[in-house]
């Protein structure tokens, strides 16, 4: 859609148009999806007279939602786009929640109208019933086929408020996004709600402190384009020659160091959900996955880690993410922007442990746990999850999440043909396998969201993983006590089947402190050797066991066992 | 003649300059050579040495599949100075030929080997072992019944699925049972017994043979010695360099029609060559020569490299290593893969 819109009013030459346009990740454009925000500034003649519109494209993804919230404050109006097809979603609600928050003028649209499968009348008395709107404010379009974009230009002018502000006050902009530039450090992208920022202005950020001269000034079209000042009511860039990300936070205001203005409402630190270990697959990579990680930081300033060792897997970094499509992103962008393999381990949400002396202790890291005996309680984040799906999968739904300890708070009709399902579940239960389930037990009809609640009592405990007795470190897992057999159970299995055989048998156990709750064992290998080794087979079995020498090379001992990389991802692809 | 018989004589007289030396063996194989006709056969024969320098008393083996196998191809074959047979029997029990998919049964498989032992005397037999329909006993069956028809050479290979076959997919789908590697294991152990007892040398991991009846052809593949490789997906090799043709016989007749041999050529370098010396020594009887001045250097560096690397697999009784020589046990010929791989420089 935003494409369209940029092709419709000619903000991009049809020379320069390709789809996603705004994404200019290779991962966004494969995924189909937005990861980073985008800003962009279109010209729009109308009725004799000409418009600046400033479109910001924003990530739907719940891990993102931070990131949304600051984009929609930068706005006057929102457009609501629900897909003809798939009719309202669970982030379409909260999302709209959040535009809702912030004061700002909605426009519904139906998009792909023209795809198979559209229910226009269905999708249409779905919003009225959201939003309360009227049926005719809707409008129809297709990104696909151009349909509708004249409408929905038309409704940003003649419904959404011009910006008001006052270029005289003190200068009040607000971050919503920065990227790295290596040539020119950080780009802030910022809306001004209040004053002018000027090229060569002493600018602060008012959360962070850090001021910095503004050396380029300008608006966002396609390219950066240098203006000598951006006025109240504009969305426009920054370069400052910023280095170091923790001095550019999302939801932060600039203002002149000068003439200081207030802080705009709301800015909070976005603090990481999930957290998981990430590491070189050689550990001499070490120093140079260090690099990349700083560097990756700078694009992504809700990416956060510190050192960790690892006995099995050596120096790494414990990395903390907005969520799993966050880790996920992180991993895959490590891989290909910077080259990096990297073995990622098993994932765990934020414990916080009190002790028997009333210390309280962030757990982030099953090794950073507290001996049991030392234990007075340990409490978990809770989420409240929306789940929108067809009523005949409530069924499906319920099984799965009460089986994942939700509690059923709501369940509500939005239409006859659409229900709303709303529970308190631990986040740590999402964590694993909860998307998959979620989509196989309903056939894909069912979004899912969710929101932290808090914090909440629970029996939390520490399963290790032993080979042949020995501990493997990188294969701890917290995990409710409830699940530990099941949990260990299935990780024995799946170790097993990635755990090559070896010269002697080997055991694997998991265990809760010293008790054994699972166990498998490999038996020793008994034959090593191709049948045929002829003429024509000769390149082919050599270069088999180079790699094969190759990838002995990048096992890790743990005790007298040589585990393969794969093993370390076991967990995350437990079925 | 059949154009796929026309374009192999034609690469023959392409690749002339391959080979400098005087040919000693002529195999002709891969596929179904059984089939071709008994004056094509012939035709291939005369100008292959027509082209090159023959010896007199080559080796020139045919691969024939039982099926394939009659008292009038046998007079022929031998006729036009074929002298050694390899026969793909692979088992001679019912159930167990006919899991494997093949052609014959197992009553024709003893009636063919009861012909060709009339006029050859120097025939190789393929035995399988480790499928699920073969037992313990059975395959012992097998091997005693190739002892009785007093077959000189036995090449017994363990089946091996390889990945994206057909049986590949059977296996991954449960439509046929998967192989059982200790049961391979115990198959390749009680081959070895019965065979060592009935005087069979066991040259090569998957070959054995009476004294003398060493199949010439595939040692000197073992010895490192030069080879060209005429027809689709054929193999060369020159000392440094390997080569094969492309799979596609259409696409070849048309390149050897346009006087261009369609193959792919790979440059081996010195430790890729090394390598290679090691994994194909390692599955001989010989083993691992320290004396061969073209791998040891003569300051015995890569001896003392593998030596290193070696250690480990000595103390488990995997290989014995002299001053001369390093080869593997018979406990060690179960494992030659990993050890060839942990010996790689």
């Amino acid at each position: 859609m935003a494409d369209r819109l940029l092709e419709h009013t000619k903000t991009i030459g049809a020379r320069d148009m390709m789809n996603q346009v705004l994404d200019d990740m290779d991962l966004e454009r494969e995924k189909g999806i937005t990861i980073k925000s985008h800003a962009i500034q279109i010209n729009y003649p109308y009725k004799g007279e000409e418009y600046i519109l400033n479109l910001i494209d924003t990530p739907g993804h719940v891990d993102f939602s931070y990131e949304v919230s600051r984009a929609l404050a930068a706005c006057e109006g929102a457009l609501l786009l629900v897909d003809a097809s798939q009719g309202i979603q669970a982030q379409t609600i909260s999302n709209l929640y959040l535009a809702i928050d912030n004061d700002l003028e909605i426009i519904p649209v139906i998009n792909k109208i023209d795809m198979d499968g559209a229910m226009i009348p269905e999708v249409t008395d779905q919003i009225v019933e959201l939003i309360g709107c009227k049926a005719d404010d809707i409008i129809l379009a297709s990104g696909k086929s151009g349909i509708g974009i004249e409408d929905i230009l038309q409704a940003i002018i003649e419904r959404i408020p011009a910006p008001k502000g006052n270029e005289d006050a003190p200068l009040q902009a607000l971050v919503f996004d920065s990227v790295f530039n290596s040539f020119r450090g950080i780009i802030v992208y910022y809306r001004i709600f209040n004053g002018i920022i000027r090229k060569g202005d002493k600018i602060q950020f008012i959360a962070t402190g850090a001021e910095y001269e503004a050396q380029e000034v300008g608006v966002l079209k396609l390219t950066m384009t240098s203006k000598s000042e951006v006025k109240a009511g504009d969305v426009g860039y920054v370069i400052t020659g910023i280095k170091t990300a923790k001095d550019i936070k999302v939801g932060d205001t600039i203002t002149l160091a000068s003439k200081p203005g207030k802080m705009i409402h709301g800015f909070e630190e976005v603090k990481p959900m999930v957290f998981a270990g990430i590491f070189p697959v050689n550990t001499d990579e070490f120093e140079e996955l260090r690099d990349c990680m700083e560097k990756l930081q700078l694009n992504d300033a809700s990416l956060t880690f510190e050192l960790e060792t690892s006995q099995a897997l050596g120096f790494g970094f414990r990395c903390g993410f907005l969520g799993l499509l966050h880790m996920e992103i992180i991993q895959e962008r490590l891989e290909r922007e910077f080259n990096q393999t990297v073995i990622t381990t098993v994932p765990n949400v934020s414990f916080i442990a009190y002790t028997s002396k009333g210390d309280r202790i962030d757990v982030n890291n099953p090794t950073e746990m507290p001996d049991p005996t030392k234990l007075d309680r340990i409490e978990e984040p809770f989420i409240k999850a929306q789940i929108i799906t067809l009523p005949e999968y409530i069924g499906n739904i319920m099984t799965l999440c009460l089986g994942k300890r939700g509690i059923l708070i709501n369940q509500s009709y939005l239409t006859p043909t659409r229900v709303e399902l709303v529970f308190e579940m631990p986040l740590t239960e999402i964590v694993f396998d909860f998307y998959d389930k979620l989509k196989s037990s309903t056939r894909g009809y069912a979004s899912f969201d969710y929101a932290p609640i808090g914090y909440r009592e629970a029996d939390i405990v520490k399963m290790d993983i032993l080979l042949n007795g020995d501990k493997v470190d990188a294969l701890s897992a917290l995990i409710h006590r409830s699940r530990a057999q099941d949990f260990g159970r299935r990780l024995c299995e799946k170790l097993k089947e990635l755990l090559p055989k070896q010269q002697f048998q080997i055991a694997i156990q998991a265990a809760i402190g010293a008790k054994v709750i699972a166990r498998e064992t490999i038996s020793a290998m008994r034959k090593d050797v191709t049948a045929k080794c002829y003429g024509g087979d000769i390149s082919r079995k050599r270069k088999l066991l180079e790699k094969q020498k190759e990838g002995k090379k990048r096992m890790r001992q743990i005790g007298n066992v040589e585990v393969p990389q794969e093993a370390f991802l076991a967990v995350l692809k437990l079925d | 003649m059949p154009e796929m018989v026309q374009a192999i004589i034609k690469e023959a007289e392409l690749q002339k300059a391959y080979l400098n030396e005087v040919v000693e063996t002529i195999y002709l194989g891969g596929g179904t050579p059984s089939l071709i006709m008994i004056d094509d056969l012939q035709l291939i024969i005369a100008s292959l040495k027509s082209i090159f320098e023959v010896e007199d008393d080559a080796e020139i083996t045919l691969e024939a599949n039982p099926d394939d196998i009659t008292e009038e191809k046998l007079i022929a074959w031998k006729s036009i100075g074929i002298n050694r047979l390899s026969i793909g029997i692979q088992s001679f029990a019912d159930e167990d030929l006919i899991w494997m998919n093949r052609a014959h049964n197992a009553s024709h498989a003893l009636f063919c080997l009861q012909l060709a032992t009339k006029y050859f005397d120097n025939i190789s037999i393929d035995l399988i072992y480790g499928t699920p329909t073969l037992s313990d006993d059975e395959w012992k069956k097998n091997i005693t019944t190739a002892l009785a028809f007093n077959i000189p050479h036995l090449s017994c290979y363990a089946l091996t699925v390889e990945p994206k076959t057909a049986l590949d997919k059977l296996i991954i789908q449960h439509k046929k049972e998967n192989i059982d590697a200790d049961k391979q294991a115990k198959h390749f152990e009680i081959l070895m017994q019965y065979l060592d007892t009935a005087n069979y040398e066991h040259y090569e991991i998957s070959n054995f043979a009476k004294p003398d009846y060493r199949s010439k052809h595939n040692s000197s593949y073992w010895k490192g010695l030069p080879y060209l490789g005429l027809g689709p997906s054929a193999h060369s090799f020159n000392g440094t360099s390997r080569q094969w043709n492309i799979a596609n016989n259409a696409l070849y007749i048309k390149s050897i029609d346009r006087n261009i041999v369609p193959s792919e050529t790979e440059i081996l370098t010195p430790t890729q060559q090394l390598n290679e010396y090691i994994m194909i020594r390692l599955r001989t009887k010989e083993g691992i020569d320290f004396n061969n001045k073209r791998w040891m250097m003569t300051d015995d560096s890569i001896k003392k490299i593998i030596l290193t690397l070696a250690k480990k697999w000595e103390a488990q009784n995997k290989i014995l290593i002299t001053e001369d020589f390093l080869r593997l046990t018979d406990k060690g010929k179960f494992f030659a893969d990993g050890i060839a791989a942990d010996l790689f420089q």
